[in-house]
């Protein structure tokens, strides 16, 4: 008779909330806390997706929520635990966050203040309320989406990035979440919000890690601002466990004239969904997004993709490529949603997958919703196993198969990675993924 | 240094090689010459090692060793060489990278040092000059977006990179001009040698004007019906090859 058992997450999360706004006192008034008790609000209605929603079709969330998980737990971690993660040496911004906890010891900033104000959500709530207000919760939409609207409830700990007007930000910024699960199992919800004003430019990672063998779970939302004419870079990195749930919204608005380069490389993770949207709400602007997965085992790896096309003359481009092993599923959906305003949008879409395995399936969906009649618009999809020919090429030429299948694997891979421009995190990966071909 | 006997192969339920012999040694060159359909370049295939055939009997040798029970890399490592008739483009490989591992890779099967960097690049310098391709070229993706006789001039610059003892030309010949066609039988006539051998597999005699052969073999229906010298080939030129059908119909 127990259909609402009330040990579940989500009555677990909605007691949470409740403890921990009476802990609140005066600050449960804040118009940012208002904003998190309707998140609640709406979180409580909607519940966590099943595989009858649209958008869940193929990401079944239901062992996620079977699980139990201790949020924001201590972490005891040392720089030798770091070292074991062998990360890129990054000449640059880095910021680390350990189950959701900033850790200002094992952080760098480098560049000078009057270039980029980068500090933590809970120092920008006390310091920049006004900035808050502005940005926060503006633009990732917490109507639709259960675990965006359950980040914006319990958004505490993240990172607020501002570029003021017409600054290059010269040095690269790394933002690193580790959960670490060696003792039990854990999650977090990291909330960012990148401003980059007009004219500005910047260049902004997120890497995602795992230490240790028990569960994790990451939610975390971004927002992003590109302003006038500015030109954010933006690359989202997960090399996480088997045992890692990560569920990540990256939400972009982009004004007139704005650039927005993107890269999400998912090496490894146990079960994966990203949603990076993008609204170009003004014109000539550009948006580039490149996407690389390579799940084996178990894994499960979607990417869901939204370019929403408000107004005239901008440029859309993406290009999402996929090798799938073992027993892995990939999920690929890209909507291209284009308004009647956006006339001459040009919006190019492309999903390239190689199934190494007969066990491995990949599910892909290209949606083009089109109300303007002066588009240029093109998507396409291919799957498929090796290309044999060519591997019998190279074998032919005496290159042993196991090497011949490495070398074009990673060629193919290699059209998403070189996107990437900050060398020490390319090269990293080229590592890395020449090190997962090889086994 | 290469002995076929009785070599029967399939694919699928379809039987395509229905016995030949050959026996090649070094520095000869055979034409194997044919119309359509004949088994030709299935007979190229299947000596480089190709999956999509299945061989249902006979041997073949290669310096006394089965060459059937090798690896495609093993054969190349063993000094076999094809030059596809339709070279395989693959993005985001380019010829450099890619021959420099292949390469290595036979030099170690045979125990040898890998090349350094310089080593290499001061062979391909020369070898280039022997085909006349160019450096821009070999950067590039290897044979993708090249004309026909870009990616026939690159095969035989792979050839001429790794020496092979034994030379399979598929059908080198289709798609060039002339001129291409010149630069590609001079590249091959560098190379040969007393202790090398070449296969040059034909519908056309205009190849054998530039690379002479020593023997020519016609292949109709899976098996060699015909073998002779280098006159016969100008024979089939003149007379087509229905006078072969029609003796082999008679027999």
């Amino acid at each position: 008779m127990n259909n609402q058992p009330n040990n579940d997450l989500k009555s677990r999360l909605l007691a949470d909330f409740r403890t921990s706004e009476e802990r609140m006192n005066g600050a449960s008034k804040s118009a940012l806390h208002q904003i998190r008790r309707e998140a609640l609000n709406q979180f409580d209605r909607l519940g966590f997706p099943t595989v009858k929603h649209e958008e869940w079709k193929y990401t079944n969330v239901n062992s996620l929520i079977k699980e139990v998980f201790e949020f924001n737990a201590p972490s005891a971690i040392t720089l030798e635990d770091l070292a074991q993660l062998e990360s890129s040496q990054l000449n640059g911004n880095v910021l680390y966050f350990v189950n959701g906890q900033y850790q200002p010891q094992l952080s760098k900033i480098v560049s000078p203040a009057d270039q980029l104000s980068i500090t933590t959500l809970a120092e920008a709530v006390k310091n920049t309320p006004d900035l808050l207000n502005q940005y926060f919760a503006k633009y990732a939409d917490f109507q639709d989406n259960a675990f965006t609207a359950l980040n914006t409830a319990f958004a505490s700990e993240g990172v607020v990035i501002h570029v003021p007007a017409h600054t290059t930000v010269e040095a690269p910024t790394i933002l690193r979440f580790i959960s670490d699960a060696r003792q039990m199992n854990v999650a977090s919800q990291p909330r960012n919000l990148f401003i980059v004003d007009q004219n500005a430019e910047v260049k902004v990672a997120e890497s995602f890690r795992t230490l240790g063998d028990q569960a994790s779970f990451t939610n975390v939302v971004t927002e992003i601002v590109v302003a006038e004419d500015a030109r954010m870079e933006y690359y989202k990195i997960q090399n996480e466990s088997d045992m890692a749930y990560h569920i990540g919204t990256t939400q972009v608005y982009q004004q007139d004239r704005s650039h927005f380069y993107s890269a999400t490389v998912t090496l490894d993770g146990g079960f994966i969904r990203n949603n990076l949207n993008i609204a170009l709400d003004g014109s000539n602007c550009e948006a580039h997004m490149y996407g690389l997965y390579f799940p084996n085992g178990r894994q499960h790896i979607d990417n869901h993709t939204l370019v929403d096309h408000r107004k005239p003359n901008s440029h859309s481009n993406e290009l999402y490529k996929g090798i799938l092993e073992d027993r892995s599923t990939g999920v690929f959906n890209g909507k291209i949603f284009v308004r009647q305003d956006a006339q001459k949008t040009n919006a190019y879409q492309s999903c390239k997958n190689v199934v190494l395995s007969n066990d491995a399936t990949m599910n892909t969906k290209p949606q083009l919703e089109i109300f303007a009649d002066d588009v240029k618009c093109s998507h396409g999809t291919t799957t498929g196993k090796l290309n044999e020919e060519a591997l019998f090429y190279l074998q032919s030429r005496g290159i042993p198969k196991t090497e011949a299948q490495s070398l074009l694997m990673f060629a193919f891979a290699e059209d998403v990675i070189k996107k990437i421009k900050i060398d020490p995190l390319r090269e990293q990966l080229e590592r890395r993924i020449q090190a997962k071909l090889a086994r | 240094m290469l002995t076929i006997s009785n070599l029967q192969a399939s694919i699928g339920s379809k039987e395509i090689l229905k016995g030949i012999n050959l026996e090649v040694k070094p520095g000869e060159v055979h034409a194997i010459m044919g119309p359509n359909g004949s088994g030709k370049s299935t007979l190229a295939s299947v000596l480089a090692g190709r999956e999509d055939y299945d061989v249902t009997g006979g041997s073949v040798l290669f310096e006394g060793k089965d060459l059937l029970e090798m690896a495609p890399e093993n054969r190349a490592a063993e000094g076999i060489f094809l030059a596809f008739q339709y070279p395989v483009e693959i993005p985001g490989v380019s010829t450099t990278n890619f021959l420099k591992t292949a390469m290595n890779e036979i030099r170690k099967y045979r125990g040898q040092d890998p090349l350094d960097a310089v080593q290499f690049l001061k062979l391909m310098k020369e070898k280039m000059k022997l085909v006349n391709i160019d450096q821009s070229l070999l950067s590039r993706s290897l044979n993708e977006g090249f004309s026909g006789g870009e990616k026939k001039r690159n095969e035989i610059f792979q050839m001429a990179m790794l020496e092979p003892k034994l030379a399979i030309l598929d059908e080198t010949d289709s798609g060039l001009d002339i001129d291409a066609l010149r630069i590609v039988a001079e590249g091959v006539n560098q190379l040969r040698s007393p202790e090398r051998a070449t296969i040059v597999v034909t519908h056309y005699q205009r190849l054998l004007d530039y690379i002479v052969p020593d023997y020519v073999h016609v292949l109709y229906k899976g098996r060699i019906v015909k073998s002779g010298p280098k006159e016969l080939a100008f024979e089939l030129e003149e007379k087509g090859y229905d006078w072969i059908k029609a003796e082999v119909e008679t027999v």
